[in-house]
């Protein structure tokens, strides 16, 4: 098992690729603590990782106000006396052009996507530093790195993630923290036929954009869920400050 | 290692050709691989170091050979794949880490010295992948895996075939990626950072610096030193393994955060 001992908390962990890498990490041997807003999924999700005889609590948290986040750190912590891995994951996405996105959507999106990941990763690092170790892993995207149609809060924020990893790969490097992002495609998430719906578009049109990459097909939850591992072990002790492309090849070109 | 754990190995059954694997990166992935349960093709221009390598995996248990070829010769990497096939049956990973570094600007670097870099560094990973794609092909997939480096994103002083060599292999990784997923085929680039092998001080010396003073110099990045040929092997074994199975065309960074503050 690759995460014996470790203690990971999770944002966004009722569903897609949050849940995806609750239960990965559960298996290699994480405690994990999994963060969200909807409280019968968290539930849910937490109930089979123990039912699978590891160990979970789900912490109703909003990752856009800085006491849940400090409360969901500090809940993590009295649980399980340690904190190894963040994985910043909360994020939300509505396709929409400068003209089209009103003050609130644009709020909402930097708050939960970018916001977030600064409130989780302040109150994480005290006691990450404290033990000489800890590693940060931010959830970015493809758009985080090139820019996409109707989506001008999604990939504002989603770069920012990206270069928020980076300096806090500088500020915390000499203190034992490793702080990486991933860069997924399209995965086969919930997030994605909402968008489908939300543009408009015919679900089969839609995928068949989606799948137009060298691989031919969209990602699944467990394959980011796997890159996510490989950031969060040892086997990547080397890497901090990166983002990992995971993506079918999509932006290969 | 015991048979047993062998076969649970996150390679077990796979076939893998490692270039320049009789030092360094190349060497510590062969060992790694190898303890994976993977067959081991090796390939170096040092044909001592080379059967040692062969020698360490052969004498642990693993299936290996090496051979002395040039990577630079049509011929030699023909050669190489047709007995790679017909000892192993297939090839499931390729390794292109052969490579060789001068430090030199345009203005002091010898016409042969730009011809060489960009032999043994990029046109052997299009010689042997051409060789090697079509059985991928045949086989229903591979995994492809190139080193470059960090001046294969950014530029460095006194290196400049070197930085070509290296940003042209990050290219060449994403246009096949584009060419060959459609065919399962995986495609990636390694960007180490400095890492504690032979070319390190190899470097040290063409620049005519102490290889203490120069060894401390590449520590200054954010994890405050530099990296084992055991690290980056890491990250070639979760390239090349079902782990990163929607990773293709990218360029993964193991450089202990040297490039956060690049471009």
């Amino acid at each position: 098992m690759r995460l014996e001992n470790k203690v990971a908390l999770i944002t966004g962990g009722t569903s897609g690729i949050g849940e995806a890498v609750a239960e990965l990490f559960a298996r290699e041997g994480a405690k994990v603590a999994i963060t969200g807003r909807n409280e019968s999924r968290g539930h849910a999700v937490t109930a089979r990782v123990l039912e699978a005889g590891g160990s979970a609590i789900f912490l109703r948290t909003d990752v856009r106000k800085a006491a849940e986040c400090r409360r969901a750190v500090d809940e993590t912590l009295r649980s399980f006396t340690r904190l190894d891995i963040l994985f910043n994951n909360a994020g939300v996405f509505f396709p929409q052009t400068a003209l089209e996105c009103t003050e609130e959507e644009w709020d909402l999106q930097i708050d939960i996507n970018l916001k977030g990941t600064f409130l989780m990763s302040k109150y994480a690092l005290t006691p990450m530093i404290a033990q000489g170790s800890g590693v940060i892993i931010n959830n970015s995207s493809g758009w985080g790195l090139v820019g996409g149609d109707k989506a001008v809060a999604y990939c504002a924020s989603k770069g920012g993630v990206v270069l928020l990893t980076k300096a806090m790969a500088i500020d915390h490097g000499r203190q034992g923290i490793r702080a990486n992002c991933i860069c997924p495609g399209d995965v086969d998430t919930p997030m994605l036929p909402e968008d489908a719906r939300l543009r408009g578009l015919d679900w089969k049109t839609y995928l068949a954009g989606c799948e137009n990459r060298p691989l031919g097909r969209i990602g699944t939850v467990d394959e980011i869920a796997k890159a996510v591992l490989f950031l969060a072990s040892d086997d990547s002790s080397f890497m901090t400050g990166t983002a990992l492309v995971v993506d079918g090849g999509g932006t290969a070109d | 290692m015991p048979l047993q754990e062998k076969l649970a190995g996150r390679l077990s059954g796979k076939v893998a050709v490692i270039t320049g694997a009789a030092s360094g990166i190349g060497r510590a992935t062969a060992l790694l691989f190898s303890g994976e349960g993977a067959s081991i093709v090796m390939v170096d221009v040092n044909a001592d170091a080379g059967k040692r390598v062969e020698d360490e995996i052969t004498q642990s248990g693993g299936q290996a050979f090496f051979e002395a070829i040039d990577v630079t010769s049509t011929a030699d990497c023909r050669r190489l794949v047709e007995r790679a096939i017909r000892e192993f049956g297939c090839i499931d990973i390729l390794f292109n880490n052969a490579g060789i570094i001068r430090r030199a600007t345009v203005l002091d670097l010898p016409e042969a010295e730009w011809d060489r870099v960009m032999d043994v560094n990029v046109k052997s990973i299009y010689l042997l992948s051409r060789e090697v794609i079509p059985h991928m092909q045949k086989a229903g997939g591979g995994t492809i895996i190139n080193t470059a480096s960090g001046w294969g994103l950014t530029g460095g002083a006194k290196a400049a075939v070197y930085c070509a060599s290296k940003g042209a292999v990050v290219l060449l990784t994403k246009a096949m990626a584009i060419d060959h997923g459609p065919q399962n085929i995986r495609v990636n680039c390694i960007c180490p950072g400095d890492t504690d092998t032979g070319m390190l001080r190899d470097e040290a010396q063409q620049l005519g610096e102490d290889s203490s003073h120069f060894l401390a110099e590449s520590a200054k990045r954010p994890l405050g030193r530099v990296g084992t040929p055991e690290e980056i092997a890491q990250a070639a074994l979760y390239l090349a393994s079902d782990t990163s199975s929607f990773v293709t065309g990218a360029a993964l960074v193991v450089d202990g955060g040297g490039l956060a503050g690049s471009i």
